[in-house]
């Protein structure tokens, strides 16, 4: 339902003038897809906190501030202030500035044969016959008005495919830039994988932004995995504190296919990060793992939507939140298990840690189990740095400040571990190093800690 | 001439001097007293053995000579190798060399035994003035004192103490203990829960580190650990208060006897009070 304080006239001028002008030579099909996305965002606008899936998320800051659709802008940036953004080992690197891509930024050197890597929106215009059968047909416009508004204005991102049977062992790395200037733009960076039967690969996508001020970045990733296919997709969002992030992650997994999703939250000032997978063909297996990260008055919410919908496919949440300052973090996992996914073995843990008294974390598992023969099992904690644990590391001669970045760091380990491609771990690594230090180097000043009540578990088994 | 005299003194009365000296500890946790005036001398060279029944203040004594903050210290002074232990952190008193083998070692998923002792180590020599050790040199004796205490090489690499069996945390105790070589070493119940095998092995950690330079405390609630571990001392502890102190055969006749003689003596010996 639409609210009085939305605005959403300017979207529809905005997508006409688009139309009229840049879009004049999309395909047909195309143009279609938009326009029902644009239809059905009019209809819905941008959801409020009264839907069920929106409860603790409040987006009425997006709804209120006019974006338009960020303009193509000399980006001065050049490889070498790249460097630092790089992945060393990345078989190729795509960067998106401001949503357009730059070729001079980017790398392709490192691919080999059956692995295509390019901007999607050649694809849609050269090749339009691999990339209709796939594109938007996964993701659901009508469920979340976000996709929709970035089905109605994507421009590019992405294509990544592997052919069949192919193994790529470095990872593809996506960058999206995000830069501000006087008045508030958007981005809807739309990304489609496809892996082959029996092929294995790897994708980064990573949302940075530099300067400051409200900037929208809307991303959608479809990402299909054909049967037997390994694919891990990693993201990582580190935005500045202005920035409104969202993106979607929708999976569609075929038999045997077996995918991971490690999201790496760290910086932005509102995120919502949707992961989506189906798991469409028998024995199926998804990892979602994923660490958030936040302090200042950063609102970090993860959505986890997983769907069984054939036999004997499982799937593992593990989430874990590390909350400071007035930060929020949301963590909402909802499991759907269809008539026919006998055997569908579920399981979903989320683990917080408070380090302030005004840092807050709204957890919500969700079940629906319409099957009969099932396991699904989940369970949240939150609570603060354990004292016995900091008391024993003192007591072995290790300074308080220390002892505390030894346990964060520990705490955030463990969604490390279980990323199993070693550049893109180790890229993941540093960057919570760097965050965390930050952290524990501000713990040092307050006390607040100290005397705290002990943590609140809630263990079910359903 | 003079100043070296007084030098000369000085390091003649530090020789005379105990290691630890407590004297009357009164600690309360929570509004209780549990200490209610210990006095207590340990010299260098010396194992002395706290025994008492449970809810004593055994495990209080040891956590306030390990500076936990959750006791508070209501009066009394500890005198560590001559300095005021309790002002320091925990993290002081063990640079300064104070070890506690915990009675419930805490488990840290995430921090690997190897790299959690060797950051312990380069912590203490540190604050000694000494040379950080990296992996390579700390390797070495790691593995030596591994086999001292007959544990597996593959637990190095795993997390601090997570899923380690009761037997194997106590070893793991004793393990930490041997690689920081503390002037003060006390075993908060290293016993409880451990079966003769693991008893034998723990008790041979210990003796090994016995030394001219090193004290011991031995908290225990059953004797069976001194068989293996023989204090020079045994103090009894009931209701907060040391009521009894004597030689090892002290610790034979609680076996034999029970604490409840020595508790209805401390009853009728203990001062009146409101």
């Amino acid at each position: 339902m639409t609210t009085a304080i939305q605005n959403i006239d300017h979207y529809l001028e905005n997508f006409s003038a688009l139309a009229k002008q840049a879009r004049r030579d999309d395909p047909r099909w195309f143009e279609k897809l938009r326009e029902t996305a644009l239809a059905r965002f009019l209809k819905t606008g941008f959801p409020s906190t009264r839907d069920e899936d929106w409860r603790f998320t409040n987006v009425s800051a997006i709804a209120r501030t006019p974006f338009s659709p960020a303009r193509k802008k000399p980006t001065g940036l050049s490889p070498a202030d790249l460097a630092g953004w790089k992945i060393p080992n990345s078989a190729a690197q795509l960067v998106f500035v401001d949503g357009q891509l730059v070729p001079g930024l980017s790398t392709l050197d490192g691919l080999r044969k059956r692995v295509t890597v390019s901007a999607l929106k050649d694809l849609i215009r050269k090749q339009p016959e691999v990339v209709e059968p796939h594109l938007g047909r996964y993701v659901d416009i009508e469920r979340d008005p976000f996709p929709a508004l970035n089905t109605a204005f994507a421009e590019d991102g992405a294509y990544v495919h592997i052919a069949r049977g192919t193994v790529l062992s470095e990872p593809i790395h996506v960058l999206f830039v995000s830069t501000t200037r006087d008045t508030p733009e958007m981005t809807h960076p739309r990304n489609l994988v496809v892996v082959e039967d029996e092929s294995q690969a790897t994708v980064i996508e990573e949302y940075i932004s530099l300067g400051s001020g409200p900037v929208l970045s809307n991303g959608v990733t479809e990402l299909v995995a054909g049967e037997s296919a390994h694919v891990a997709h990693h993201m990582i969002v580190r935005e500045q504190p202005e920035a409104f992030h969202i993106s979607t992650l929708r999976i569609e997994q075929a038999r045997s296919a077996t995918v991971s999703s490690h999201s790496l939250l760290l910086g932005g000032g509102l995120v919502r990060n949707n992961v989506h997978p189906v798991l469409r063909g028998e024995g199926g297996e998804c990892l979602i793992n994923g660490l958030f990260v936040g302090n200042g008055h950063q609102h970090l919410d993860n959505y986890m939507l997983v769907e069984h919908a054939s036999p004997h496919s499982s799937s593992r949440q593990f989430y874990n939140g590390i909350l400071d300052g007035h930060a929020h973090g949301v963590f909402h996992g909802r499991i759907v298990v269809h008539k026919n996914a006998q055997k569908t073995d579920a399981k979903q843990t989320n683990r917080n840690l408070l380090l302030s008294d005004d840092a807050q974390v709204d957890t919500k598992p969700q079940l629906e189990i319409y099957a009969d023969d099932v396991k699904c099992t989940h369970g949240a904690t939150i609570g603060q740095i354990d004292e016995n644990a900091l008391f024993y590391l003192e007591s072995r001669g290790i300074d308080r400040i220390s002892a505390r970045r030894l346990l964060l760091s520990a705490f955030a380990s463990e969604c490390l571990a279980r990323m199993k491609d070693d550049t893109a771990r180790a890229h993941a690594e540093q960057l919570i190093h760097k965050y965390l230090s930050s952290f524990a180097d501000a713990l040092a000043e307050g006390s607040a800690d100290r005397g705290r009540q002990p943590e609140r578990t809630g263990e079910e088994v359903g | 001439m003079a100043t070296k005299r007084g030098e000369e003194s000085e390091e003649r009365k530090k020789k005379r001097m105990s290691l630890l000296e407590i004297k009357n500890l009164h600690v309360t946790v929570g509004g209780h007293e549990i200490l209610k005036g210990i006095d207590l001398r340990i010299n260098a060279g010396e194992v002395h053995s706290i025994m008492g029944p449970n809810g004593s203040g055994k495990s209080t004594l040891a956590q306030v000579l390990a500076r936990r903050e959750t006791y508070q210290v209501t009066a009394g002074e500890i005198l560590f190798n001559g300095r005021d232990l309790l002002a320091m952190k925990p993290e002081e008193a063990a640079c300064e060399g104070v070890f506690m083998a915990f009675q419930y070692p805490v488990e840290i998923p995430g921090i690997g035994n190897a790299y959690f002792l060797r950051s312990a180590l380069n912590a203490i020599r540190k604050h000694r003035g000494e040379d950080e050790m990296d992996a390579m040199d700390f390797l070495p004796l790691y593995r030596e004192k591994l086999k001292v205490l007959e544990m597996d090489e593959k637990l190095m690499n795993r997390s601090l103490n997570e899923g380690f069996s009761g037997g194997e945390k106590k070893r793991n105790e004793i393990l930490q203990m041997a690689v920081l070589e503390p002037k003060l070493a006390i075993l908060d119940e290293t016993d409880s829960g451990l079966d003769i095998d693991a008893l034998r092995i723990v008790a041979k950690g210990v003796n090994a580190m016995r030394s001219p330079e090193r004290a011991m405390l031995v908290v225990t609630h059953y004797q069976r650990l001194l068989n293996y571990i023989v204090p020079d001392r045994v103090h009894v502890l009931v209701d907060g208060r040391i009521v009894r102190s004597g030689g090892p055969d002290l610790a034979l006749e609680l076996e034999e006897k029970g604490y409840g003689w020595m508790e209805t003596e401390a009853r009728q010996t203990a001062p009146a009070s409101a």
